[in-house]
């Protein structure tokens, strides 16, 4: 026997070069995501660098955005964002907990995947259709709702900059949309998160003579709340992007308020909104707001996604 | 609880049960009954508080948009150029301010036309598709077959993870700076949309084909190994057709969120109002007219608007029930 012949079957004969080439394609088709998102990274800062250094600090820190007066300070934008994502969050946690939870404890089977169908249709549904549907139809209808609540709390001291009057364009107005778009993908989350709760707790919780309520709230809310928190943010994640609906109906305003019935902008909506004829610093400075907004998102999905799973690696048992 | 209350038990049995319980049938006290029954339906009433506006807004949106997409002329026309023009045309406010509204063009005259819009549509998506569902199942292939559990692998599927979550307006400025700056105008093209689209998809098709991939048995990978058939080979013509179902599924669900994006399109897409095959020079898709009829704002704008967002979801709707039939249809279990 020849030394040759020790070498494995699979590393010699024709095919073995088409073997190693098949590998090195499908590795750098795998290293296309790190390339593009470091390329996305790369590429951006540089474009948005000339802005960064025009204005220097004020751009992090400065509290106006006026593309005609040249000061591009980012706070007000990254407060809107912020703000709107905050209000999109707390109206949907609580209907997306309570979807999960009606899918996964309450409705019977039958009912289960019509529900589920239903609510994967919703994420579907484009952003651009959420936002001219809102604009057209429903706005009118926010501000008098706004406007009223407004005179309703007119007279008490701290509600009344909280809840002042309305265009009907709004951060509530966007926020109300946003969660809308949220929910689906909270949903889908939370009823992952909950389908891993032990049967055998759950079933030990109703032969103590717990109610459904009381199980809910004794075995699954605490098996679930690491999931839960991941969910959360990944629906918050996912509001601070969301682009086209919130453009179409917060009222291209920056704006740092504490009436939340007042016009605002966001990051993504004012890039949308401006980059095609921007040019020079402006144009700069757009990216800039692209370049936080991704470091943001990503650092949000990155806790997000690790929460999910160490939750996932703890249920799972390894 | 209410299982014993209504299940058909023998009369003895449920005597005894009515003496134990003091003949309500039940022991529980009337707080916890209350916050029981509260809570259910606070449940169903979450799920009817979402339902109930997506119901109403198919609803507004097909009232509003469904008379111009059952005209021939939307399918065939260009998008009429003087929209504008024949909205302000009536607007005494405007002449009175001095402004010149132009010569009057009769509405009724206008063939309300979308052929360009949804020709574009399909032309990005397309080249999107072209680019990143071949990268994308590749790209599974190499953590499912050969990265595994490997530190580069978890490093592939996690980032991918994290890129499904970045905001899509980040595409379309990522490649509003690598290919429409460069190239100035003759870069905004629907290429442009769909190299951007792409970045969109590519993470979405990775994790869906290597979620399917996964479910396929190693028995099939070992009986073709056993039989002398090369990886690359055993990939190709065994493990890809035996999870072929789930990756055309996850590619449509990739598809339809490409179709009705806006956010990366309208800056690097250009402008056209004629219907354009090529991607280069600009070119328009559904959803970036939805938007920007939306801002032209008058009476036949908005038809137009509401018009293409009817055609946009009918688009959306169809790829996505496809694509969750045949994962259901053809699904190895």
């Amino acid at each position: 026997m020849s030394s040759a012949d020790l070498t494995p079957l699979t590393e010699k004969g024709r095919g073995a070069t088409a073997d190693k080439t098949f590998r090195v394609v499908t590795l750098l088709s795998g290293l296309a995501v790190l390339i593009i998102l470091a390329a996305i990274a790369i590429s951006t800062s540089v474009s948005a660098w000339p802005a960064v250094q025009d204005q220097g600090l004020y751009y992090f820190f400065g509290t106006e955005w006026a593309p005609s007066a040249g000061k591009y300070g980012i706070v007000p934008l990254a407060f809107g964002t912020v703000l709107v994502s905050l209000i999109a969050v707390f109206i949907s946690v609580p209907l997306s907990l309570g979807i999960a939870l009606f899918t996964t404890e309450v409705a019977p089977n039958r009912l289960r995947r019509p529900v589920v169908t239903v609510i994967d249709l919703m994420a579907a549904v484009p952003s651009v259709v959420f936002g001219i549907w809102a604009f057209y139809n429903l706005l009118p209808g926010f501000q008098s709702v706004f406007n009223s609540i407004a005179d309703a709390v007119s007279g008490i001291p701290i509600l009344n900059s909280i809840f002042g009057p309305s265009s009907g364009s709004a951060y509530m107005s966007a926020g109300i949309i946003l969660a809308l778009m949220i929910t689906p993908i909270i949903t889908s989350v939370a009823r992952e998160v909950f389908r891993t709760v032990p049967v055998n707790d759950k079933s030990g919780a109703l032969a103590l003579g717990a109610t459904r309520w009381e199980m809910i709230k004794g075995v699954v809310f605490p098996h679930s709340f690491g999931g839960l928190t991941g969910a959360v943010m990944l629906g918050f994640g996912r509001a601070l992007g969301e682009t086209v609906a919130v453009a179409l109906i917060i009222g291209a305003v920056p704006n740092i308020t504490t009436n939340l019935f007042a016009k605002g902008e966001t990051m993504p909506a004012q890039i949308f909104r401006q980059l095609s004829e921007a040019s020079s610093i402006f144009r700069a400075a757009l990216i800039g707001l692209g370049v936080c907004l991704f470091i943001i998102t990503i650092l949000v999905n990155i806790s997000a996604r690790r929460i999910v799973a160490v939750v996932d690696r703890r249920v799972k048992g390894d | 609880m209410t299982d014993l209350k209504t299940a058909p038990a023998a009369p003895s049995r449920s005597e005894t049960f009515e003496a134990l319980t003091g003949g309500t049938g039940s022991s529980l006290s009337g707080g916890r009954r209350f916050k029981d029954g509260f809570s259910t339906v606070m449940f169903a009433m979450s799920l009817v508080l979402v339902t109930v506006p997506l119901l109403w807004m198919f609803w507004d949106v097909l009232r509003q948009g469904l008379e111009p997409v059952l005209n021939l002329d939307w399918w065939t026309e260009p998008i009429p150029g003087d929209v504008v023009r024949s909205d302000l045309a009536g607007n005494a406010d405007l002449s009175d301010l001095g402004f010149d509204t132009g010569e009057t063009v009769d509405p009724d005259s206008v063939a309300l036309g979308m052929q360009p819009a949804i020709v574009g549509t399909i032309l990005t998506v397309l080249g999107a598709s072209f680019l990143a569902i071949p990268i994308g199942i590749l790209g599974a292939v190499y953590l499912n077959e050969y990265g595994k559990s490997g530190r580069l692998a978890s490093l592939i599927r996690f980032m991918s993870d994290v890129m499904t979550g970045v905001p899509s307006v980040i595409m379309g400025v990522f490649i509003y700076t690598v290919w429409v700056i460069p190239n100035g105008v003759s870069g905004r093209s629907a290429w442009a949309a769909s190299l951007a689209l792409a970045c969109l998809m590519l993470p979405i098709v990775v994790r869906a084909t290597e979620e399917m991939l996964r479910l396929v048995p190693d028995s099939l990978r070992e009986a073709s190994a056993a039989l002398g058939t090369r990886t690359w080979k055993t990939t190709i013509t065994v493990t890809i057709p035996a999870a072929m179902a789930g990756i055309v599924s996850g590619s449509l669900l990739a598809v339809a969120r490409a179709a009705g994006e806006t956010a990366p399109v309208l800056f690097v897409i250009g402008f056209t109002t004629a219907t354009n095959w090529s991607f280069q020079g600009g070119n328009t898709t559904l959803s970036a007219q939805i938007y920007s009829q939306q801002q032209n704002g008058g009476p036949l704008a908005t038809q137009l608007a509401w018009g293409a967002a009817v055609t946009l979801i009918g688009i959306v709707l169809v790829t996505t029930l496809v694509a969750r039939w045949i994962a259901k249809r053809y699904t190895i279990d």
